[in-house]
């Protein structure tokens, strides 16, 4: 399976075994999602449970609270993160307090599902990294998988969670990798990062799309002997500072990366937790691969802002000669 | 008045001729000469030429993603022969005719869609905002460049665009209400060309129309065939002299269809049948227009060949002038951020060009 697949398949499970679950947004319906993520499931479940929604992004996050409060499941799309700003106010306001609020009387579990990401030659509003701002909002989770499997297990956690899940899908790797997925149901837990390499000199903080890069900038560093332990991040909040602590014990040394803009950005939350709870193992400074704080180009000159392979050896090679 | 008689309450869309271009309603049929009406004709088929051209470029990777305006030409058609050079426009990005009317190159046009900011910078262009792509979020730009108008008591109008999927976002509606209140001078276009990418205009209102939708903001408003360049002049033409007596906003409904798809990525072969796109086909601007020059004897199918003809080789001129463009320099990623670099961000630029040496240096 490849990453629409996976997600399509988790859907499909939950459709199936939940009814509460109702799926809807933009073109996701007798389409399919411009992605085709949802291709096939309005036929299979009726245009009760999956349909197309008006072109309107704070209304389908503002819906979509009242659908939660009392009682359903959705699982909305938002058809670009770039187009998801206008449901700003909802989220921010509404979705992620609603618990809070009503002391606990409300809750406003649903999953918001958006393609996000640089690489793919779009348009403009189309490749940004927003995650930060997210997930700087209390009462909201954040997950951006990495892998197919990933993706299946974290939605179908994310569709079983009480709480509200903000859910970005690297679009650039949609279909870049395909990898055996069992079709039966499984689940990965939400606020778990994995070691997925491990390595002795230097740890790299990635996820998303960003992961096949810092795996091709590890092939780099191996040739000069540089040892790189990577960790998926996976859930961007709650952040799963005991694995990345733990792996900066061993190594002594950090990189994050992210194709978002780099200040006040996941990295810098990231070495700050570093700098607070394993000060005294680290052998350099706690580093960032990041994007600039720059609108992100379009396609001409977005080769300039991507996090490549190259900048993340650039920076391995500056901390571990540090 | 048309305003009167075809006020949204009614329930009639305003046409002046029919498929086969002939004058059905003599009353309204606008006052324009043969030439403007050639002319409008000629631009309109420029646009329809650029647009299955582009297409073709994009099928051999030469351009990126692009949303043709096939089908929609005499709305565009219209307004560019209307709109002033003091006039605004603050664009939606279906809307080709009126960029070039308001100064665009389509070498521009080519530019922006082959991913270079420098393609909305419209060098020889007043009063033009760049192509808007979050939908709708355009049109309160529109309502206060109307406040600045109204302020300042200038003679200038604002053409606005949209189309029926951002109807339904609240910054359409919040747009209409400011106008309204405002009573600014600024005329709302609505392409409604039945698709939101793949849903129909049924899913995005209950609603018989969108022209209708006037009397909630107390605003005028009217439903014209948006495939019919007379009754469109004539529209346009009355809310233009309208806004400029002062008398506020209006909104248009056009209703068209998009013949070809959302933008190159899009296939809409998924969502709509062969019958309806042949349906709609019988009402092209251009079929409908053109059969009304021939009546009138001043234009001929040799004429259209040889024009077209033209128009390739103009096309293609530009095309290979954007496709030469080069590159632009890296500073030119950072130093438009903001009105001074910050520090830090200038230090993001060095640090990237330390890594640029270090690269080739290492033979990367």
């Amino acid at each position: 399976m490849n990453m629409v697949n996976a997600i399509n398949n988790a859907l499909d499970i939950k459709l199936a075994e939940d009814d509460r679950v109702i799926v809807y947004g933009e073109d996701v319906g007798v389409e399919g999602g411009v992605f085709r993520v949802t291709e096939g499931l309005q036929k299979k479940y009726g245009a009760e449970r999956v349909f197309d929604s008006p072109l309107a992004e704070s209304g389908i996050a503002g819906t979509a609270v009242g659908m939660a409060v009392a009682g359903l499941k959705p699982v909305i799309e938002m058809q670009f993160s770039g187009f998801a700003n206008p449901a700003f106010n909802q989220v921010v306001s509404h979705v992620s307090r609603m618990r809070n609020r009503s002391r606990g009387k409300y809750s406003t579990g649903m999953v918001i599902r958006m393609p996000y990401g640089g690489g793919i030659n779009a348009l403009e509003h189309h490749s940004e990294s927003l995650e930060a701002i997210w997930a700087h909002i209390p009462g909201l989770k954040v997950v951006i998988p990495s892998t197919p499997h990933d993706a299946k297990g974290l939605l179908i956690s994310a569709i079983e969670s009480d709480d509200p899940i903000w859910f970005m899908e690297p679009k650039r790797i949609y279909r870049a990798i395909k990898q055996e997925v069992e079709t039966e149901k499984f689940t990965v837990p939400i606020g778990k990062a994995k070691v997925i390499q491990e390595g002795t000199d230097v740890t790299i903080v990635a996820y998303g799309a960003m992961i096949r890069e810092v795996q091709k900038a590890s092939v780099l560093a191996k040739k000069e002997g540089i040892s790189v332990e990577i960790i998926d991040l996976r859930t961007i909040y709650p952040i799963d500072k005991e694995t990345i602590v733990d792996s900066v014990k061993k190594t002594g040394r950090i990189i994050t990366v992210h194709e978002a803009i780099r200040t006040f950005g996941v990295g810098a939350e990231i070495n700050a937790s570093i700098t607070e709870e394993a000060f005294l193992y680290l052998e350099a400074p706690p580093k960032r691969v990041t994007g600039f704080d720059i609108i992100v180009p379009l396609p001409k000159n977005e080769p300039h802002f991507m996090v490549t392979p190259e900048k993340i050896f650039y920076e391995i090679v500056r901390t571990v000669k540090f | 008045m048309i305003f009167k008689e075809y006020d949204p309450i009614k329930k009639k869309m305003f046409q002046v001729i029919d498929n086969d271009g002939k004058v059905i309603n003599p009353k309204y049929m606008p006052e324009i000469s043969d030439e403007l009406v050639l002319k409008a004709y000629k631009d309109m088929l420029f646009a329809r030429t650029s647009d299955l051209m582009i297409l073709s470029y994009q099928r051999q990777g030469r351009i990126f993603t692009y949303p043709p305006n096939y089908g929609q030409e005499a709305i565009s058609g219209a307004v560019a022969q209307i709109m002033r050079k003091e006039d605004w426009l603050v664009p939606a990005f279906r809307e080709m005719g009126t960029y070039l009317a308001k100064g665009a190159s389509l070498k521009e046009i080519f530019l922006y869609f082959m991913g270079y900011e420098d393609g909305v910078n419209f060098k020889n262009a007043e009063n033009f905002l760049p192509y808007s792509v979050p939908i709708a979020s355009q049109l309160p730009h529109a309502v206060g460049i109307g406040y600045e108008i109204k302020y300042k008591k200038k003679d200038q109008i604002v053409f606005t665009f949209v189309g029926d999927g951002g109807t339904s976002e609240g910054d359409f509606h919040e747009a209409l209400n400011f106008a309204g209140v405002w009573n600014a001078p600024v005329i709302f276009i609505v392409q409604n060309n039945q698709y939101g990418i793949s849903t129909p205009f049924k899913f995005q209102t209950a609603s018989e129309g969108i022209a209708i939708k006037s009397y909630a903001y107390g605003i005028k408003g009217i439903q014209v065939d948006g495939n019919d360049f007379f009754a469109m002049y004539k529209a346009v033409k009355e809310s233009h002299e309208s806004a400029r007596r002062g008398e506020g906003p209006v909104l248009i409904e056009a209703i068209t269809y998009r013949r070809g798809p959302h933008t190159t990525s899009d296939d809409p072969t998924k969502y709509r049948l062969n019958e309806e796109e042949e349906a709609w086909a019988e009402k092209d601007p251009l079929k409908r227009l053109k059969a009304w020059l021939i009546d009138r004897e001043l234009y001929d199918e040799e004429t259209e060949q040889k024009l077209i003809e033209d128009y390739k080789k103009e096309i293609d001129r530009q095309f290979i002038e954007a496709e030469n463009y080069g590159p632009v320099p890296i500073e030119d990623i950072f130093k438009y951020t903001y009105a001074d670099m910050p520090e830090d961000l200038k230090q993001q630029m060095v640090e990237y060009q330390k890594f640029l040496q270090w690269k080739e240096a290492r033979g990367l």
